[in-house]
């Protein structure tokens, strides 16, 4: 174990996954220099041949990355800033969760697909989208949302090992956030929750960014007396639907916390869910943690106002909590 | 049109607005280093003729769109300095609220849909522009500055087609600064950027954009076919960025792209000093000039003192805007 940042276990485990995979190429804006540093050093180590830093031009990329690994190679495709997906988008809705299907299972699509997500450092809305709610949509796509380094490596190197389109969506601005990687070579099975705090009194699920500001909220409410049960789902296709059932059948309680706009957010997909399925294992309603339906805006305050923090956490599991004598 | 026609008076007040924008930009580069600025910004610095001598040709009627590296479009079409400084200082007072920011400066009502985030975003926007002025049986014209390494975005080409197929009222300027972020332009653009436009029938040339009677000139000629339905033109400002990317760059990256050295030579032939010098031919006064200066440079000054106190957006506001 070493204490490693964010971007570090990113690189580590692409440099790792490059050299054990004589077949993965990258392709993206900038990787050459790596203004993310996610993909720092990889043109020194493995060539311009394998490493491409690509014009601006996301809609080749996208589906370049789809041709090139329907016929051989396994592509990580860098797109930077999450908003950037949507310039690439065709592809990746039009072709990437869709070609193995349509073509009766024909082709394999092993496509790593990076970008950088969520709010927080007024960049406003061009550049602060959660999108991972519209890729979950799509169906044929896996979505990795690590919210520690030592996560981040063993999914990303799952990721490169499989043979289907997967999303890394990084929290912005949070590379150099710090955790505990441990030595060797591991991988995270895509679809395994981690429960990061256990309780009793009420699940918290949290996505990706929202991880950190949930782990504060659990503190301040365990200084209320109240125990959480807070689950990381870690990717959100697959999402481990067992884990949360399993900690919702012991709290009877569940708050979903997420960095996308509410509607149809992974917050609502999670809670439908757990209504359907747990429906009877329920002792209150269900809580969203969530973006109102607005833009990012660039103010701070603005921000603030929009982006879920420890604070509205703690009301939205106080608000189930209280009402249901849980607390007093 | 030819540069030769610029008269004294026209050339001061370029130079006027150039060396405002110069000021603007100068002084954000100094509080972004303080600070004070919550968000990132892409300075114009060096580019300035560019903006100004194509503005120079338009009404508050005429529509621009514009890039990440925006202020100086802005400035160019509008007098809101205060609104603008204001805007990416994020306070209520800004011209967008504090809700855009740097990357989205935009004053509507004199015919600027705003700067962009999405590299190359601006082009289908100001294509529309265009089809709504030509529609609507006006005689404005819209303009859109974008990058060379927008000009890689296929965007650029489908605009290209639907614009010489009907016609449109559109003048594509291509800022060409030598770097699309940190690669050199050669590195990922094939081909010359202005003869993008041949195969399409639309015409297209490269322009000294250092030099802001030669971007007037060429500016003049391209607005004014588009104004007589002549359609649509692609002209390549070949200009240098003379700060980063982006203002503090230098703390992410780990490796320099381009040497002190590089800057330092193309400095040289830098837009105001290049201004300058053809005012002098022109045989306008030091006097004259300093005046001019003088005045912008307390604008200016004016403009950062009400930004930087100017309050901060109510909180709720974030939750307005989002529908008409
Ligand atoms: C669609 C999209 N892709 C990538 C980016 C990230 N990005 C911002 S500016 C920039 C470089 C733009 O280069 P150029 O068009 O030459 O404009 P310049 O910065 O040189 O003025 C990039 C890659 C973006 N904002 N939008
Ligand atoms: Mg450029």
């Amino acid at each position: 174990m070493a204490k490693k940042r964010m971007v570090q276990a990113i690189n580590e485990a692409i440099t790792e996954e490059m050299e054990r995979d004589g077949s993965i190429i990258v392709l993206g804006e900038d990787v050459h220099i790596s203004p993310v540093g996610d993909t720092r050093g990889l043109i020194e180590r493995f060539g311009a041949a394998r490493v491409r830093n690509t014009p601006i031009s996301e809609s080749v990329m996208s589906g370049m990355a789809v041709g090139a690994a329907a016929t051989g190679s396994r592509v990580i495709c860098h797109l930077f800033y999450g908003n950037f997906i949507y310039t690439g988008f065709d592809a990746i809705a039009n072709q990437a969760a869709k070609l193995r299907y349509m073509l009766g299972g024909q082709v394999k699509l092993p496509i790593l697909y990076m970008a950088m997500i969520g709010g927080g450092r007024s960049v406003a809305a061009q550049h602060s989208d959660s999108m991972h709610p519209m890729l979950m949509n799509l169906g044929g796509i896996k979505i990795v949302m690590p919210a520690s380094p030592g996560d981040a490596k063993g999914l990303v190197k799952a990721a490169l090992r499989d043979d289907n389109p997967v999303f890394l969506l990084q929290a912005a601005g949070r590379g150099g956030e710090l955790g505990e990687v441990p030595d060797g070579d591991y991988t995270i099975p895509l679809g395994k929750a981690e429960e990061k705090r256990v309780g009793d009194d009420v699940t918290v699920v949290a996505i990706g960014s929202m991880v950190k500001p949930a782990l504060k909220a659990c503190d301040e409410l365990a200084a209320r007396g109240i125990s959480v049960s807070l689950i990381d789902p870690r990717t959100v296709v697959p999402m481990d639907y067992d884990a949360i059932l399993a900690s919702v059948a012991r709290t009877g309680r569940l708050v979903v916390v997420d960095e996308a706009r509410k509607s149809c957010s992974a917050a609502s997909e999670i809670a439908a869910t757990v209504a359907e399925r747990g429906f009877h294992l329920l002792k209150a309603p269900i809580g969203r943690v969530a973006v109102e339906d607005v833009a990012m805006p660039y103010s701070p305050v603005l921000e603030k106002a929009v982006i879920p923090d420890a604070a509205r956490i703690v009301d939205a599991v106080l608000k189930i909590a209280v009402s249901r004598g849980v607390a007093q | 049109m030819s540069p030769r026609e610029i008269t004294s008076e026209k050339l001061l007040q370029m130079y006027g607005r150039m060396f405002r924008i110069r000021q603007v930009e100068e002084r954000l580069a100094t509080v972004q280093a303080a600070g004070e600025l919550p968000g990132p910004v892409h300075l114009y610095i060096g580019e300035e003729a560019i903006a100004v001598g194509v503005c120079a040709h338009l009404s508050d009627q005429d529509w621009i769109c514009s890039t990440h590296r925006g202020h100086g479009h802005f400035l160019a079409k509008s007098d809101e300095i205060q609104k603008m400084v204001a805007e990416v200082y994020g306070r209520a007072t800004g011209v967008c609220g504090g809700k855009g920011g740097s990357m989205h400066v935009a004053d509507v009502s004199k015919g600027i849909l705003g700067a962009n985030g999405i590299v190359g975003g601006g082009i289908a926007l100001a294509a529309g522009a265009a089809l709504s002025a030509q529609t609507r049986g006006t005689r404005n014209v819209a303009v859109v500055f974008f990058g060379d390494g927008a000009a890689n975005q296929g965007v650029l080409f489908e605009a290209l087609n639907i614009a010489a197929l009907w016609r449109l009222p559109l003048i594509l300027v291509c800022e060409n600064n030598g770097y699309s972020e940190f690669s050199p332009t050669a590195s990922v653009t094939s081909g010359e950027i202005w003869n993008r436009a041949t195969p399409f029938g639309v015409p297209g040339r490269p322009v000294d954009g250092n030099d802001v009677r030669e971007v007037w000139a060429a500016a003049g000629e391209a607005i004014e076919r588009a104004r007589s339905g002549g359609g649509a033109t692609l002209l390549e400002m070949r200009t240098y960025r003379l700060r980063g990317h982006v203002e503090a760059e230098k703390s992410f990256l780990s490796r320099s792209y381009r040497s002190d050295a590089e800057v330092e030579q193309r400095r040289e032939r830098e837009p105001l000093r290049l201004a300058m010098a053809a005012l002098q031919g022109a045989g306008v006064t030091a006097d004259a000039i300093a005046k001019v200066e003088e005045k912008e440079r307390a604008a200016v000054r004016a403009a950062f003192e009400y930004a930087a106190e100017s309050p901060w957006p109510a909180p709720g506001a974030a939750f307005e805007h989002m529908f008409a």
